[in-house]
């Protein structure tokens, strides 16, 4: 499925395909070069003619780029961790000289958590404004909403959100991760850990906790060999759990796997405490509740549970403690900092870095060059762009504190490779 | 699918079971007593309901911070304040709101559904300026959580025992102003015929303002008291407005004891069905049945007799 130079820790930038082998020399000769000038001689070195031949909003001294999430409706609740991250990239971006020596603009267009008017204002983003990346969307629904629109006017968008997988596009950069990287090694580690043998499965209805759920029981049935007593499904929204909390009683599954997302959230773990089911006790784990979650859930409803995402705010790397301490400094102490917000932190750096390799902001030549671009300054600690436009990343598990923040108890040796088409899952 | 659990096991499963219908009655029942009010007995379709409640559900959070940081000996009997301000302070915005806005808009009601929805969103945007996007934790007193064991297996829920007793309590108050009081006596007669009872004396403007403003307290003590089983966000109350309205037509919208009927017949289906099948498909066979119901019977399981 992927060629060995995708193997974690293999080898360097000139052995990854390029679309032209000429290009990556010019690119990779002129950045050697450009890294040794000073910042204004930077615009010098890559002439504006040379690196934006399509006509994207590039200057001799700024690059326009496009931030594209809800700030208004329901989902302004989870998408705002993510604007915060992005202009916080952007800004240390600028800070230590830019792209290609241009300041990044960026401008914020806001999907108000309505699908079509994603895809109206990509389309603004893109074909008005010439923005020559974007980073944006949170849901699923946003993202099949857009695409089209950005594979239509050839832009380039990075995409945040841990999300369902199948999906691949040219022309979007999946900076979370897909279903794969977040589920098999967590069900690994809690039959290994906690010596489980049934599961019950919970999710709210709707595409990613369907096609979560389906490889968490495949991977269950097939691989392990273990019982799944229970699949169960909620309309978005729903805040009555107590059914299936008796259905929880009656079967007493040694793990309860949940993938409940938004208001309901905080409903049904309100509620599994008040039925007396403790989850210091009853092991649960979740693939979709971030510290951001919690906080509406309240440290004291979820302490206990276990959650399987790649990145924690209380990761132990000094990567991360600048990250959060920068965080902090520019949105306040009283922020919290989940999953999907170190993957849109991901976004502005990892295209800036690919621009820098590619020589060009061109966004055919972003999309060839992005295959093989590693970030080692990455909170989550090293990552790097496959093939598939997808992330090589670690997955871990983290226990919920009384607090609101999670303990790391576990996280892979090695990078998990992405697999957003996984065989004998579907 | 019950070979193989005990007797005893199926017994106290089904004990509770049935103790979570009637919490889930409880909760139809409070968030839809304050519409029936509105709806049922002044015709005004108020679409910001969901909001009411949340602004009720608001004033909880504040109360807690400020009993945590001013009075933290108090902190145990927070929720009762809690609740008496939600009451007011979502009364007091819906009496604002009804001289404002509704009255002008008795003669055609289906306008106050537009307005009312603007008056939502509005509410939404505010409350997302004022307490943030994110949704808030609302910290109950110790007392308030767990459970209590009745029997080794079987336990009841204290927060739910304590909506099913504040639904019990408010229906009650209701009732009486309702039935038993003058006020309620003018609201049935302005109900059933607004110009004579003006001529005889009544002062309609006040009956229906008061009334506006009674139905929207009611919902703020609602949001208060969903603070222990729900979400706290800008727009958690678009989460129980389907519901509510869903109660308050099935039940007939002119009758208060309709609404107890729809709201008991709507929990306990769904609730048994949800012990039966998934959450999803309950929820789609109960509006499949409600859907049915009206259809044969448009004007919900109880009416007024009123000569037309």
């Amino acid at each position: 499925m992927s060629s060995d130079n995708n193997k974690p820790g293999g080898a360097g930038a000139s052995n990854f395909q390029s679309p032209t082998r000429r290009q990556l020399l010019i690119g990779t000769a002129a950045l050697g070069a450009a890294a040794m000038l000073p910042r204004s001689a930077w615009a010098q070195a890559f002439p504006t003619s040379a690196v934006n031949t399509t006509g994207l909003a590039v200057t001799d001294t700024e690059v326009t780029v496009g931030i594209l999430h809800s700030v208004t409706g329901t989902m302004a609740i989870s998408e705002t961790g993510s604007v915060q991250a992005e202009k916080l990239a952007i800004e240390q971006i600028n800070a230590a000289g830019g792209v290609l020596g241009r300041q990044i603009k960026f401008i914020q267009e806001d999907g108000a958590s309505d699908w079509p008017t994603f895809a109206e204002k990509a389309k603004k983003l893109l074909v008005n404004d010439k923005c020559a990346s974007v980073m944006g969307c949170w849901t699923s629904a946003s993202r099949k909403a857009v695409l089209p629109v950005f594979e239509q006017y050839n832009g380039m968008l990075y995409y945040p959100t841990f999300y369902e997988g199948l999906e691949q596009s040219k022309n979007v950069i999946y900076t979370g991760q897909e279903a794969t990287q977040q589920i098999i090694a967590g069900l690994d580690w809690v039959v290994k850990e906690k010596g489980a043998k049934s599961f019950y499965l919970l999710g709210s209805d709707y595409i990613w906790p369907r096609t979560s759920n389906k490889i968490a029981r495949k991977h269950i049935e097939n691989f392990l060999k273990l019982k799944v007593v229970g699949e169960e499904y909620f309309p978005l929204g729903h805040t009555q759990f107590n059914s299936v909390i008796n259905k929880l009683k009656l079967t007493k599954p040694d793990v309860i796997y949940a993938i409940i997302v938004g208001g309901s959230n905080v409903a049904f773990y309100k509620q599994l405490k008040a039925a007396g089911i403790d989850l210091t006790k009853q092991t649960l784990v979740t693939i979709s509740v971030t510290e951001d979650e919690i906080l509406g859930i309240g440290g004291e409803n979820i302490v206990g549970a276990y959650a399987c995402m790649k990145y924690f705010q209380s990761l132990d790397n000094p990567n991360n403690k600048a990250f959060v301490s920068e965080f902090k400094k520019m949105w306040g102490a009283e922020t919290v900092i989940g999953d999907v917000t170190q993957a849109a932190y991901l976004g502005p750096w990892l295209w800036k870095l690919t621009v820098e390799k590619a020589g060009s902001f061109d966004v055919d030549k972003v999309a060839a060059a992005s295959p093989g671009i590693e970030f080692k300054g990455a909170p989550e600690g090293y990552v790097r762009i496959h093939e598939n436009h997808h992330l090589w990343s670690k997955t871990r598990v983290g226990l919920a504190r009384l607090d609101g923040q999670y303990d790391v108890v576990y996280e892979t040796a090695d990078l998990m490779e992405p697999n957003p088409f996984p065989k004998g899952y579907q | 699918m019950f070979m193989e659990y005990s007797l005893g096991d199926l017994g106290s499963i089904f004990a509770m079971q049935a103790f979570a219908g009637l919490i889930l009655f409880s909760v139809y029942l409070l968030m839809a007593l304050g519409l029936a009010i509105i709806f049922g007995q002044m015709n005004v379709i108020n679409m910001a309901h969901g909001e009411f409640m949340i602004l009720g559900a608001y004033m909880t959070y504040l109360c807690s911070h400020l009993f945590q940081s001013y009075a933290p000996g108090l902190y145990d009997g927070y929720f009762f304040v809690a609740m008496t301000v939600a009451f007011i302070v979502s009364g007091g915005l819906g009496l604002a709101v009804e001289w404002l806005l509704i009255r002008h808009l008795y003669s055609r009601p289906l306008d106050t559904l537009l307005a009312t929805w603007g008056l939502s969103l509005i509410m939404q945007q505010t409350f997302r300026s004022v307490f943030g996007a994110r949704e808030v934790g609302v910290e109950l007193p110790a007392w308030m959580m767990g459970s209590l064991p009745v029997t080794g297996s079987i336990e009841v829920q204290i927060n739910g025992l304590f909506v099913m007793v504040l639904t019990l309590f408010i229906t009650g108050i209701v009732a009486l102003l309702m039935f038993r009081s003058r006020w309620g006596l003018q609201v049935r007669a302005v109900l059933s015929n607004r110009v004579m009872a003006g001529a005889a004396g009544v002062n309609t403007q006040r009956v229906d303002r008061l009334t506006f403003g009674l139905g929207c307290g009611i919902a703020g003590i609602a949001g208060s008291a969903f603070t222990m089983i729900g979400s706290t966000g800008p727009t958690a109350g678009q989460l129980y407005i389907v519901d509510t309205f869903l109660v308050v037509v099935f039940g007939g919208a002119q009758s208060l004891l309709g609404t107890v009927f729809s709201a008991l017949s709507i929990s306990q289906s769904q609730s048994v069905m949800e012990f039966f099948m998934s959450g999803s498909m309950a929820k789609v066979i109960t509006l499949l049945f409600v859907i049915g119901l009206l259809m044969l019977r448009p004007q919900g399981l109880f009416v007024l007799k009123i000569r037309k």
